[in-house]
C-alpha cells in the first residue's frame, strides 16, 4: 500500500524542543521580507498562491484582504483598518487551530504581522475561545516574546511600520465563530450575528474596514511570502491549492492532526493514522465538522478539497474527520449534535432557536424507540424549514447530521419507532473501554 | 441627509423628487423610492407579509425572519437560492419578488416559521390580555397550520417578572422580536431592557434588581406583537372586543400627541399611542398613556354647590339655580369693583374663547390670565407679539431637520416628552445639533447628544448670545423663560439678527390655545392687541357689541392681588391649583379676600372649597374641543363618553351669559369653534415687541443658593392621580449639587439637606452632579414636595442651604419614602385591584427592584 506523502509545513516544528518559544521557532524572517514589500504586492502574493479560507467556507484569502477599502475617499477608506484572526474554534470535531496555537503560536503570529502589514492595519485582535486558557496563556506569552523582540510594536524592523496584537479570551459560545458575531462579542456586546450588508471589509470591528481570517488561514501566510506562491501552488489540487491540517477522530487507531496537501482521500489519511481501530469498520464520518452532512465508506476515495467534497454532498468544512464504526448509532450521534446546536444557538432567530428546540425532542423519541409514525417526514421538513431561513450558517448546519443521517441510514431511523438505539447498538460497544479494546 | 428647512409641503416634494426604483413583486410592476424594504413595497400592492420584528420607525434586524420571501432576480439577472427576509432587502431595479401569494417556496418558509414560533408560545391566548389583538394570534390564522404537529415539552418560566413597577413581563409568550428593546435603545434612549440568555431561553431581561426606568416604557407594551408585556393598570382588566374606541389627543401637555382612548361602560380602561407622523409617529410617554383615571377620583364634583348664605356651606344646587347664582354674583361683582377671570392651562381652545369673550362681554373686563404659574408682563408681550395669532409656526418636522436647536428654560424629557423624541431622532438620523442653556447636562441632554451651556438660572437672556445662532438654528423657549428678565426680549433680537426661528413650549395643553382665545390681559381673541382700537373695533363688530373694554388688565397675579386689597371684587376661575401660583397663600388668602368666587371645575380644590359657586364641569375624555400645539397646530378631539353631570366649560359660560342676560353666541364647542375660526386672525400690525434689558442671576450670600427646578414628566401633579403602578414609577427625589457646593454645605452624596425660605423648608436627599457651582437642582413637585407650595420658591429663587440635623430637619417637610420601597397606600378604587386569580406573581414591591439612581 501507498503511503501518501504528508507535507508538514506549519506542522513542521511541532515536535521541536519547546516548540512554541521564539527560540525554537526563530526570527520572524517572512516578516522582515514581507515590510520590505509593498502592501499591495503582498495581496497579489497570497491571490496567486490559491490559499482558500481554512475556517470552512473557503473563501480566496487574498480576494478577500482586496475588499479593504484603500482609497481614502470610498465609504470605510478614512477609518483604521483592522484584522481579527477567529480562533474561537468551537465545532464539534474540528481541532486543528487550537493545537496549532499550543505547538506554534509564532507561526499565527507572524502571519499576523505579515497581513497587518498587506491590509494596512495596525492592529489585529485575535478572539481566541474563552475555554481554552491554556492556549490563551500560550499565545499572549508569545505575542509579548514578539514584542520584546522587536517584531511587533513600534517600528518593527526598523520599517517605520507599527504592529499592535491583542489576544483576547471568548467567553465560550459557538456563535462566535460565526465572524459578525465574533466582531460583536470583540466590541463587548452579546455574540449574535450582525445584518449584512455592511459587510465586515467595509463596517466591521468599530464599525472600521476589518478583515476576518481563521488561525490557519493566517498561519500559512508565512510560508507562502517565504516559499513563494508557486511553491504552495506545487500542492494541493486545481482550485484548492497548498497544505492543510487533516483532524483526525474517533475509532481510527491514531488520532490527530496530519498536514497533508488537499485532495488527499480519507482512505489514505486512514492509512496514515494506523487505520480503523480493532475490529472497526468504518461506517459513517464527517469530512469537516458536524455542520458537514455526513458521508460513508462509499467517499473513502473522494478528494478531500473543497469541490471534490462537495462533489459528494458535503462540504470540506474546517476538515475535522470525525471517523464512526459499526457499533455508533447513527440516531444517537445525530441527536447529541443537535443538542450541542440547541445549546448554542444564539436565540436572535426563529427557526434556528425553536427549530433546534423541537429537533432534538423528536429526536429524542426516536432514540427512545418511542417514534411515532410520520417522525421522520416530520424530521427532514423540520429542516427544510430551518436551512436557508435562518439568519447565520449555524442554523444550516444544525439541519446538516439530520438530513444526510435520514438519507443514508433512513433504517435506523425507523428502527427509532420501535426499539431503542441502545438496545441496537450498546453505547458501551462504541467507547476505548469496550470488551476487547485495545486500548 | 439634508437638512432642510422646509415646510411640509416642501419636504413632500423633495420626496417625490427622490429616485424611484421599478420591481416586479408576484407580477405586478411597482415604483418605490431608493432604499424602500422590499416588506413595505409590498404593502404598496396590496400585500402584507407577516412579520414581527419588523417595525417601519425602527432599524431593520431581520430576526423573526417571518417575514421570508422569494427573489428569483435580485435585478442582476440572479436570484437568491435562499427566501430572503423582505425586512432588510432594499429594493433594487429589476427586481422579481414573489411572496407567499404567488411562491410555495415563501408560503411555505413562513408557514413553517410561524409553525416554530408557536411550539413554545403558551395557548393562553383566551386569558392574555393581547388577545383579539395579537399579531401573532392574527398571523397564526392568515398564515399558520390548522394542526399543531408539536406535542412535546413546551419552554416555560415563571411569570409574569415585573421588569418595572408598570411594565409585567410573560416571558413564555415572548417571541423574542427584540421590538421593546431596541425600541428603548434606538427611539428613547433608555436601554435598561436587553436580551439575556440564549437559544430558547433568551429573555428580555433587567440588569440584576434595576427597573426598566423609562418615561416611554409603555409604548414597548403597545409595540409588543404578543402579549409578554402588560401593564400593571390594565393587566387582565378587559378584552379589545369589549373596547370602544376613540381616536384623542394627550391632555397632560403642550405636545399634542395622538392617543387612542378605549373605554368600556363608561370608564376608561386604557390609553394606546394614536399614529400621527407629523406629531408624535407612533410614540407616546407614560403620562399620556397611564394618566387618566384623575378624573374619576373620589374627589369628583357632579354636581353645581351653591354656598348657602345662611349656614356658610356649600350646598348642592340645581344647574339653573347655580347659573343664575353665579351670573348674578358676576354681575354685581362687575358693576362695581370688577371680576378678575383665571382660566388656568389646560382648557381647551373653545372653551379658553367662551371665557374671553364672557370677560370681555358679560364682564366687561381685560382681567384675564390662563398662566396658572410663574409669569411676567415680558412674556405676555412676547406671545402678544411673536406667537399670538402666527398660527403653525416651527414644526415637528423642522425639528427634525434643524441643523441646531437651542433649547432654553425648557426641558425636553420632562417638560415635552414628545419634543425630546423628536429631538433625539433628529440627532440620530440627521446630525442635528441640541444645545441647552441651564445648569446641568441632564440626562434627556445627553440621550439627544446635546451640549451644555452652563448657565445659572436668571443668566439666559445673556448666555443667549453664546448659543451661535444661525439661519439653521431653531430656538425653544419654556415656560420658565418667564422667570428670566430680558431672556424673551434678548431671544427676540438674537434671532432676528441672526435669522434663527424661534418657538414658545409651553408645558400645559391648552397654553397654547389660550394665547390664540385672547386670555391675556393684553390680547384679544385672534392675536388681536387689546391696545390697538383697530383691533378692538374689529372685534366688538364681529361680536355684535358696542365696544370690548380697551386699556391692557390685570395679570393673573396683579388680579390675585387687586382681590386681596378689594379692587376686585369677584373671581371666576377655572382649574387653577393654588400650588401652581408664583405665591400660593397670596392666592389663598384673595381668593378669601374676594367678594365673589365662581369655579369651574373637575375635582375639588382649594379653590372649590372656598367658592361661593362651583360648576362642575367636563374633563377631556368628557367632551369634544381642541387643542393647540406648542407649533400652533389644532389638535381636534371628540368625546369619549359623555356623563350626564359633566357640561363643557363652555356650555356652563353660556349658561351663566344667559343668565345674566347676555348670549355669549354659541353653547358647544363646534360653535365656538366656528366663530373663533370665523374670527380669524389678527392681520393689522402686531402688538409691539417686548423691550426689557437682560437681567442677571441673582447673587447669593453664604449658605444661598440659586434654585433650579421644573416639574418631572411623572410627579405629584394631580392629573396624574389613581394609578400606583404609575405613580411609582416616578424618579426619586433628590437635591443636585455641585462637589464644591456640597464642601461648603458639608454633606456629600447621601447626606440630606434644607433648603430653606421664609415660607418653610423641606428636606431632600443630596446627589452630587456637574452642576453650576451655587446653584441646585430639585423637581418642584415631587414626592409630596411642592417648592411653590412649602417654600414659596420656584426657578431663579434663592434659597438658603443647610446640612440635615435633628434640630435644622425639625421644621422641614420631607417627602415619604419613594414607593418603589414601600408600597403605595391601596386607595381602593378599582384600579388598585389584584391581578385576576392565580396570578399569584403579581408585582409586589419587594419583587421590585430598588429605584435606578439618578442619573444625572
Amino acid at each position: 500500500m501507498s503511503v501518501a506523502p504528508l507535507t508538514p509545513v506549519l506542522t513542521r516544528g511541532w515536535d521541536h524542543e519547546r516548540a512554541w518559544t521564539l527560540d525554537a521557532y526563530g526570527e520572524y524572517a517572512a516578516l522582515r521580507t514581507a515590510l520590505q514589500t509593498e502592501p499591495d504586492a503582498l495581496i497579489e502574493t497570497v491571490k496567486a498562491s490559491g490559499l482558500r479560507g481554512r475556517g470552512g467556507a473557503g473563501f480566496p484569502t487574498g480576494m478577500k484582504w482586496s475588499f479593504i477599502p484603500q482609497d481614502p475617499s470610498k465609504p470605510g477608506g478614512d477609518k483604521p483598518h483592522y484584522l481579527v484572526v477567529n480562533a474561537d474554534e468551537s465545532e464539534p470535531g474540528t481541532c486543528k487551530d487550537i493545537p496549532l496555537m499550543m505547538a506554534s503560536p509564532h507561526t499565527l503570529v507572524e502571519g499576523v504581522a505579515i497581513t497587518c502589514h498587506a491590509i494596512r492595519a495596525k492592529k489585529a485582535f485575535i478572539y481566541v475561545r474563552g475555554e481554552v486558557l491554556h492556549v490563551i496563556r500560550r499565545l499572549q506569552a508569545a505575542v509579548e516574546e514578539a514584542y520584546e523582540a522587536g517584531f511587533l510594536g513600534a517600528d518593527v524592523f526598523g520599517s517605520g511600520i507599527d504592529l499592535d496584537v491583542v489576544v483576547h479570551a471568548g467567553a465560550g459560545a459557538y456563535i462566535c465563530g460565526e465572524e459578525t458575531a465574533l466582531l460583536d462579542s470583540l466590541e463587548g456586546r452579546r455574540g449574535q450575528p450582525r445584518l449584512r450588508p455592511p459587510f465586515p471589509a467595509v463596517a466591521g470591528l468599530y464599525a472600521a474596514p476589518t478583515v476576518i481570517n481563521n488561525v490557519e488561514s493566517i498561519a500559512s501566510v508565512p510560508c507562502i511570502v517565504e516559499n513563494g506562491p508557486d511553491w504552495f501552488g506545487s500542492m494541493g489540487t486545481e482550485k484548492s491549492k497548498g497544505m492543510t491540517l487533516y483532524s483526525l477522530s474517533g475509532h481510527v487507531k491514531r488520532p490527530g492532526q496530519y498536514e497533508a496537501p488537499l485532495g488527499i482521500t480519507l482512505r489514505e489519511l486512514l492509512d496514515l493514522s494506523g487505520g480503523m481501530r480493532e475490529g472497526s469498520e468504518l461506517k459513517f464520518w464527517t469530512p469537516g465538522g458536524s455542520s458537514t452532512p455526513l458521508l460513508t465508506a462509499e467517499h473513502l476515495d473522494v478528494p478531500l478539497d473543497y469541490e471534490g467534497v462537495a462533489g459528494a454532498g458535503s462540504m470540506l468544512g474546517t476538515k475535522a474527520l470525525q471517523v464512526f464504526d459499526q457499533t455508533t448509532s447513527v440516531v444517537r450521534c445525530v441527536l447529541r449534535w443537535t443538542e450541542f446546536y440547541k445549546h448554542e444557538s444564539c436565540g436572535k432567530c426563529t427557526p434556528c432557536r425553536e427549530g433546534t428546540w423541537w429537533l432534538v425532542q423528536t429526536l429524542e423519541r426516536l432514540e427512545a424507540g418511542k417514534g411515532q409514525d410520520g417522525d421522520i417526514e416530520l424530521l427532514l421538513d423540520q429542516c427544510d424549514n430551518i436551512l436557508g431561513r435562518a439568519f447565520c450558517a449555524l442554523g444550516d448546519g444544525a439541519t446538516s447530521p439530520i438530513t444526510s443521517a435520514i438519507e443514508h441510514f433512513r433504517d435506523e431511523f425507523e428502527a427509532g419507532m420501535h426499539t431503542p438505539a441502545w438496545d441496537l447498538f450498546p453505547y458501551e460497544a462504541s467507547t476505548a473501554w469496550r470488551k476487547g479494546a485495545s486500548a | 441627509m439634508t437638512v432642510t428647512h422646509n415646510n411640509e409641503s416642501g419636504t413632500e416634494a423633495a420626496r417625490a423628487d427622490e429616485n424611484l426604483v421599478t420591481l416586479t413583486i408576484d407580477d405586478v410592476e411597482v415604483s418605490v423610492p431608493e432604499g424602500t424594504l422590499l416588506i413595505r413595497a409590498a404593502e404598496l400592492i396590496g400585500v402584507e407579509i407577516p412579520r414581527f420584528c419588523d417595525h417601519p420607525l425602527l432599524a431593520p434586524v431581520g430576526a423573526c425572519r417571518q417575514c421570508l420571501v422569494d427573489v428569483p432576480d435580485a435585478g442582476n439577472g440572479r436570484g437568491f437560492p435562499k427566501p430572503q427576509a423582505s425586512c432588510t432587502l432594499p429594493v433594487s431595479p429589476g427586481m422579481v419578488v414573489k411572496t407567499q401569494v404567488t411562491s410555495p417556496v415563501a408560503d411555505k418558509a413562513q408557514t413553517g416559521i410561524l409553525e416554530f414560533l408557536l411550539i413554545n408560545h403558551p395557548l393562553d391566548c383566551p386569558m392574555c390580555d393581547k388577545g383579539g389583538e395579537c399579531p401573532l394570534q392574527n398571523q397564526a390564522m392568515s398564515h399558520g397550520r390548522g394542526e399543531t404537529r408539536f406535542n412535546e415539552v413546551k419552554r416555560t418560566f415563571p411569570k409574569p417578572l415585573a421588569i418595572s413597577p408598570q411594565i409585567l413581563l410573560d416571558r413564555e409568550r415572548c417571541v423574542l422580536c427584540a421590538r421593546c428593546t431596541r425600541f428603548s435603545e434606538q427611539i428613547a434612549g433608555d436601554p435598561f431592557i436587553a436580551m439575556a440568555e440564549r437559544g430558547a431561553l433568551q429573555q428580555v431581561a433587567i440588569y440584576e434588581n434595576e427597573p426598566y426606568s423609562s418615561y416611554f416604557s409603555g409604548n414597548t407594551i403597545q409595540i409588543c406583537p404578543v402579549g409578554a408585556l402588560t401593564s400593571s393598570a390594565y393587566r387582565f382588566r378587559s378584552r379589545p372586543f369589549d373596547l370602544v374606541s376613540t381616536p384623542s389627543v394627550a391632555e397632560h401637555d403642550a405636545c399634542g400627541a395622538a392617543i387612542r382612548v378605549d373605554h368600556r361602560r363608561g370608564k376608561v380602561m386604557r390609553r394606546l399611542a394614536g399614529d400621527d407622523p407629523e406629531v408624535n409617529e407612533e410614540w407616546i410617554s407614560d403620562k399620556d398613556r397611564f394618566a387618566f383615571a384623575y378624573d374619576r377620583q373620589p374627589d369628583r364634583l357632579t354636581r353645581p354647590l351653591v354656598r348657602d348664605p345662611e349656614t356658610g356651606a356649600l350646598e348642592p344646587a340645581s344647574w339653573p339655580a347655580a347659573f343664575l347664582a353665579a351670573a348674578r354674583g358676576l354681575t354685581d361683582a362687575a358693576r362695581t369693583a370688577g371680576v378678575g377671570v383665571l382660566t388656568g392651562g389646560r382648557l381647551t381652545v373653545e372653551d379658553a374663547y367662551a371665557y374671553s369673550k364672557l370677560a370681555r362681554t358679560v364682564l366687561g373686563t381685560n382681567d384675564i390670565d390662563f398662566r396658572a404659574r410663574p409669569h411676567s408682563d415680558e412674556e405676555a408681550a412676547f406671545l402678544a407679539h411673536a406667537v399670538a395669532g402666527s398660527g403653525l409656526g416651527v414644526t415637528y418636522r423642522d425639528l427634525e431637520h434643524a441643523a441646531k436647536v437651542v433649547l432654553v428654560g425648557l426641558e425636553p424629557e420632562d417638560e415635552a416628552a414628545t419634543i425630546f423624541l423628536r429631538l433625539r431622532k433628529a440627532w440620530r438620523q440627521n446630525g442635528t445639533q441640541v444645545v441647552a442653556l441651564a445648569s446641568h447636562a441632564t440626562r434627556a441632554l445627553e440621550k439627544v447628544g446635546g451640549q451644555l451651556i452652563r448657565t445659572v438660572p436668571g443668566d439666559e437672556a445673556k448666555a443667549l448670545g453664546e448659543a451661535g445662532l444661525d439661519a439653521g438654528t431653531i430656538v425653544l423657549l419654556g415656560e420658565r423663560v418667564a422667570r428670566v428678565e430680558g431672556a424673551f426680549t434678548s431671544a427676540l433680537t438674537a434671532a432676528t439678527a441672526r435669522g434663527a426661528r424661534l418657538a414658545w413650549v409651553p408645558r400645559r395643553a391648552g397654553d397654547r390655545g389660550a394665547v390664540e382665545a385672547g386670555c391675556l390681559p393684553n390680547l384679544l381673541p385672534g392675536g388681536r392687541p387689546v391696545g390697538d382700537a383697530e383691533a378692538r373695533a374689529d372685534l366688538a363688530a364681529a361680536w355684535g357689541v358696542g365696544s370690548v373694554p380697551g386699556g391692557v388688565g390685570r395679570s393673573g397675579d396683579a388680579i390675585l392681588a387687586a382681590a386681596l386689597t378689594g379692587e376686585i371684587g369677584g373671581l371666576l376661575v377655572a382649574g387653577v391649583e393654588v400650588d401652581d401660583l408664583a405665591d400660593p397663600q397670596a392666592a389663598i388668602d384673595a381668593i378669601e379676600a374676594a367678594g365673589f368666587v365662581v369655579s369651574l371645575e373637575v375635582r375639588a380644590s382649594a379653590v372649590t372649597e372656598r367658592a361661593d359657586v362651583v360648576l362642575p364641569v367636563a374633563a377631556p375624555a368628557e367632551k369634544a374641543g381642541s387643542f393647540l400645539t406648542w407649533e400652533g397646530r389644532p389638535r381636534r378631539f371628540g368625546a369619549v363618553f359623555s356623563p350626564p353631570h359633566a357640561l363643557s366649560d363652555t356650555r356652563v359660560l353660556a349658561g351663566i351669559a344667559e343668565a345674566a342676560g347676555h348670549d355669549l353666541g354659541f353653547r358647544t364647542a363646534e360653535a365656538a369653534a366656528a366663530e373663533l375660526a370665523e374670527l380669524g386672525a389678527w392681520d393689522g400690525a402686531r402688538a409691539p415687541r417686548p423691550e426689557v434689558l437682560p437681567g442677571r442671576a441673582p447673587r447669593t450670600g453664604p449658605s444661598e443658593v440659586v434654585l433650579d427646578t421644573w416639574r418631572r414628566l411623572i410627579d405629584d401633579g394631580r392629573g396624574q392621580d389613581g394609578d400606583q403602578h404609575y405613580q411609582a414609577t416616578a424618579r426619586p427625589s433628590v437635591v443636585l449639587l455641585s462637589a464644591a457646593t456640597a464642601r461648603a454645605t458639608g454633606v456629600r452624596a447621601g447626606d440630606e439637606v434644607i433648603l430653606r425660605t421664609d415660607r418653610g423648608a423641606v428636606a431632600v436627599p443630596v446627589d452630587l452632579a456637574d452642576i453650576a457651582d451655587g446653584v441646585v437642582w430639585t423637581p418642584a413637585n415631587s414626592n409630596g414636595l411642592s417648592l411653590l407650595g412649602i417654600l414659596g420658591a420656584t426657578y431663579g429663587d434663592v434659597v438658603t442651604i443647610e446640612r440635615s440635623t435633628t434640630d435644622s430637619r425639625a421644621d422641614a417637610l420631607s417627602g415619604p419614602p419613594h414607593p418603589h420601597q414601600t408600597p403605595a397606600p391601596d386607595e381602593g378604587v378599582e384600579l388598585d385591584a389584584t391581578t385576576a386569580p392565580g396570578d399569584s406573581a403579581a408585582p409586589t414591591d419587594t419583587d421590585l427592584a430598588r429605584p435606578a439612581e439618578e442619573q444625572l
